[in-house]
């Protein structure tokens, strides 16, 4: 059992959660992740760790609300405990001065991209950010991505914050403005992550993204994570979760991703009920 | 304490006594156990059986050497808890491996009546006696010696993990196990099914060493939570015992190995097991939905026999067994083998898959398969299967389970490189202590000799735990000893 010690609401449906857990509080490096289960007879769910405060001995997750576990998760609140969490999993992102950086967040996935954006600052990278949401109210992290950005741009689909259009065509302005760029990390739906690898590729920008396949163990022992990379089976649990986006079979991601859909909309119909139910009482 | 005056041949005359099981069109609907135990009775005339060999063969054969004739005798003498008490000077978990060794090939392989008549049922009485200490509630503490104030950390709680831990305290050393996942007791309690391994027994051997003072932590990854380093140099540990198991398991390499449907063994057993999938949704985890689907499972293993006869529990209407050997070179336990085939089971013997085929959305629809014969031997002994010219065929099938083993876990090696490791990434240790290449610290179980059985882990664990404790002893209790 682990302290939920605060919870709240970054946008609809996107909670941010301080956990104490002193010993991955400690360890944790950018780009890791846990595995936590809401409740005993829940999922193990992997949720990228995306802050510690070594000192009080917690981390922080960014959730967004999408089937059971996660909504089961949102519902936390503050004084409250989830039943387990294991970490850091995962290989720590590689982090080096590698110019200029461009880091790229999709939705949630500003959360998953901005530990590793903190860390390529610190190693003296000239940091840009682009942080894309459907519309204003989804726009997580702003301020927190400011912080460490030489450059920070915010994209709405709609257009309703920011630049109007998708982080894939504020980084073709970017490149098409002569800007030597070095690096790219993508972090976001499967559709966004392959697009931005085929926007960098015809110019060889190193572009690195970070999969989110089905997991179960986190641990290197199942083998449901395996992702294909290069044409071959790799483990995004141990091996990633952060790959050369330019080797990715992101197909076949989208494609076992979609493994449990229905037992999903199964399992979220029985907990709605069940949410109900406890609401009349 | 003489035997009942009975002659040779009379023990001769007695059959192998059967153990009772539920009957296969029930049990397929239940996850229960197959075996329901022999009565005293059945045990009793079962160890007249044993002929008392001056130089018994049997205790050679298993691999801790338990003494067989001697806790027999106890039983055909009706002492089942002095008999329980005699196996337990060398092996600590009777109920689990009288269930689970795969006695054919080792006691019960060279026992006497081997030959001519059927062996005696050796891990069959070895369950039994440890079943009736436990269910008559006659299991005792076994006696601690005094604290020695030195510290050892266990990682994994597998059979390997559990006996090191056990031999340990009982020494008067303190032990935590650190283990990975949310639940104690690795293969016993995730990879081996209910129905073969009651996990509320492995549940009592984890609370025996809760009682006599083991210290559990479990969601804790050794080498990313906490290094081997931190535990020794920070956590203060004397001695580091590492059990951490087999890893990460192999697919096969061919077309369509991706596919929705397709499942290694580990992730197929890990959700039914650990995760209580067969529950869904009371419980979260999901698994592909067999009710009347045609499943496949490729291997001839106790996993591969673990995964067919799950699937068909979840309501397969064909389950197959697709094997590229002939029967005779199945590593499976025969017992399994004789029950997945009463469970109706359907072996498709020298075959072997080369691709999976799928939908439009990427289900998988099928598997092509190509008809094997044996060859010549090779250098294991086992006649080599090799393709037969045009017997390709499509055998339709819903889901398919990869069995064929598993490699090393990446991870010691990763995060404590002084450790030895073979080409093969298994922990390299002195087979008579068990130590590594790096000082104070022991290895022993699957991540040594890679997937093996529960006895061999077993006793690699007590072995280390030996060694340990004499090398401790010689050190004065401190927490400081470079
Ligand atoms: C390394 C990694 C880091 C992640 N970090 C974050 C994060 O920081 N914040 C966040 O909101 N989400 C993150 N995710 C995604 C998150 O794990 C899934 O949204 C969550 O598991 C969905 O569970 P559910 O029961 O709520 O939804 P479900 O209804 O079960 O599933 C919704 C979708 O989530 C995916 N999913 C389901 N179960 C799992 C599982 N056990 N493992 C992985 N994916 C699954 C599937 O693609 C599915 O279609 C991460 C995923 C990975 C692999
Ligand atoms: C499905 C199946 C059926 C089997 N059937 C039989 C059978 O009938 N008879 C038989 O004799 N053998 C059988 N075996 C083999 C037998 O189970 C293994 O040989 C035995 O369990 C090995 O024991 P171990 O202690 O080395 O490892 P494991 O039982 O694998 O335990 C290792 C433990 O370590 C944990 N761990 C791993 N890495 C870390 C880490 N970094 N930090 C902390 N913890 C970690 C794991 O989570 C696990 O709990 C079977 C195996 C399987 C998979
Ligand atoms: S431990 Fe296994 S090999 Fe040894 S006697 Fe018991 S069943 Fe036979
Ligand atoms: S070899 Fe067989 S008959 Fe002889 S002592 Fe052992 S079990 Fe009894
Ligand atoms: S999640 Fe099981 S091996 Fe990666």
């Amino acid at each position: 059992m682990n302290n939920i010690v605060s919870a709240i609401f970054l946008a609809e449906n996107i909670k941010k959660i301080e956990i104490h857990a002193p010993r991955i509080a400690k360890k944790r490096k950018a780009g890791q992740f846990v595995m936590i289960r809401v409740s005993e007879h829940g999922e193990r769910i992997p949720l990228t760790i995306a802050g510690s405060d070594p000192e009080k001995g917690t981390v922080t997750l960014i959730v967004q609300g999408m089937g059971k576990s996660t909504r089961e998760l949102n519902l936390k609140k503050e004084g409250e405990s989830i039943h387990d969490i294991v970490g850091p999993l995962g290989t720590p992102s590689h982090i080096e001065n590698f110019g200029t950086a461009v880091s790229i967040g999709g939705g949630v996935g500003t959360a998953i991209a901005y530990p590793t954006a903190v860390a390529l600052k610190e190693a003296g990278n000239h940091v840009i950010t682009i942080n894309g949401a459907r519309t204003k109210e989804l726009v997580i992290l702003e301020n927190e991505m400011k912080a460490v950005s030489d450059e920070a741009y915010i994209t709405t689909d709609d257009g309703s914050y920011g630049f109007h259009g998708f982080v894939t065509q504020k980084l073709q302005e970017l490149i098409d403005s002569g800007k030597t760029i070095n690096y790219v990390l993508a972090i976001g739906p499967i559709p966004m992550m392959k697009a931005v690898a085929e926007v960098t590729r015809p110019y060889g920008i190193p572009t690195v993204v970070s999969l989110n396949p089905v997991m179960v163990d986190g641990t290197g022992m199942c083998g449901g994570c395996r992702v294909t990379i290069d044409n071959e089976i790799r483990f995004a649990c141990v091996d990633g979760p952060e790959f050369d986006a330019h080797k990715v079979d992101f197909k076949n991601l989208s494609d076992r991703n979609r493994m449990y859909l229905e037992e999903e909309q199964q399992s979220v119909e029985a907990f709605s009920h069940k949410c109900q139910l406890g609401q009349q009482k | 304490m003489d035997l009942k005056p009975m002659t040779t041949k009379e023990r001769l005359a007695i059959p192998r006594q059967p153990m009772p099981a539920q009957d296969p069109k029930e049990r397929i609907r239940n996850f229960r156990e197959v075996h329901l135990g022999y009565t005293p009775e059945l045990a009793q005339r079962e160890a007249m059986r044993c002929i008392q060999c001056k130089d018994p063969a049997c205790i050679k054969g298993c691999p801790v050497n338990i003494k067989i004739d001697k806790f027999i005798k106890l039983i055909a003498e009706g002492d089942f808890l002095g008999a329980v008490r005699k196996i337990k000077e060398d092996n600590i978990l009777p109920a689990i491996c009288g269930r689970v060794c795969p006695q054919e090939d080792q006691c019960e392989k060279v026992c006497i009546l081997e030959k001519k008549h059927e062996s005696v049922a050796i891990g069959n009485l070895e369950r039994f006696v440890a079943d009736y200490e436990r269910e008559t509630g006659n299991v005792e503490l076994p006696e601690i010696l005094p604290a020695t104030g030195k510290r050892i950390a266990v990682i994994g709680s597998g059979p390997a993990g559990l006996s090191c831990a056990n031999d340990l305290a009982r020494l008067g050393h303190s032990v935590t196990v650190y283990e990975a996942l949310h639940q104690l007791g690795g293969v016993l309690m995730y990879g081996i099914p209910e129905f073969r391994l009651p996990k509320d027994i492995v549940q009592a051997e984890i609370d025996g060493l809760k009682q006599i003072g083991v210290e559990f932590v479990t969601n804790t990854v050794v080498g990313r939570s906490v290094t081997i380093d931190e535990l020794m140099e920070e956590e203060h540990f004397d001695a580091v015992f590492i059990g951490v198991g087999a890893g990460l398991p192999w697919f096969m390499g061919i077309p369509g190995e991706n596919l929705l449907g397709v499942y290694s063994a580990n992730e197929f057993l890990t959700r039914v097991n650990l995760m209580k999938a067969y529950d869904f949704p009371q419980s979260d985890t999901p698994v592909f939905d067999c009710r009347d689907k045609n499943v496949a499972v490729f291997g001839g293993g106790n996993t591969a026999m673990d995964a067919v006869r799950t699937a068909k529990r979840l309501g397969a209407e064909h389950a197959y067994i697709v094997y590229r050997r002939s029967e005779a070179e199945m590593p499976a336990r025969k017992e399994e083998i004789d029950h997945a085939k009463n469970e109706g089971i359907e072996f498709l013997l020298l075959m072997n898959p080369i691709a999976f085929i799928g939908n439009e959305q990427q289900w998988l629809t099928g598997v092509k398969c190509i008809r094997m014969e044996l060859g010549e031997a090779d250098e294991s002994g086992r006649r080599k299967p090799v393709p037969v010219k045009d017997s390709e065929f499509l055998l339709p099938i819903d889901m398919a389970v990869i069995s064929i083993g598993n490699g090393s876990n990446p991870l010691i090696k990763q995060t404590t490189p002084e450790i030895e490791v073979s080409r093969r990434d298994t922990i390299v240790v002195d087979i008579n202590s068990m130590a590594t290449s790096k000082e104070n610290v022991y290895a022993g179980g699957d991540i040594v000799t890679g997937g093996a059985t529960v006895i061999l882990a077993m006793g690699a664990g007590r072995t280390a735990a030996k060694a340990i404790h004499e090398k401790l002893a010689g050190q004065a209790p401190d927490f400081d000893n470079e």
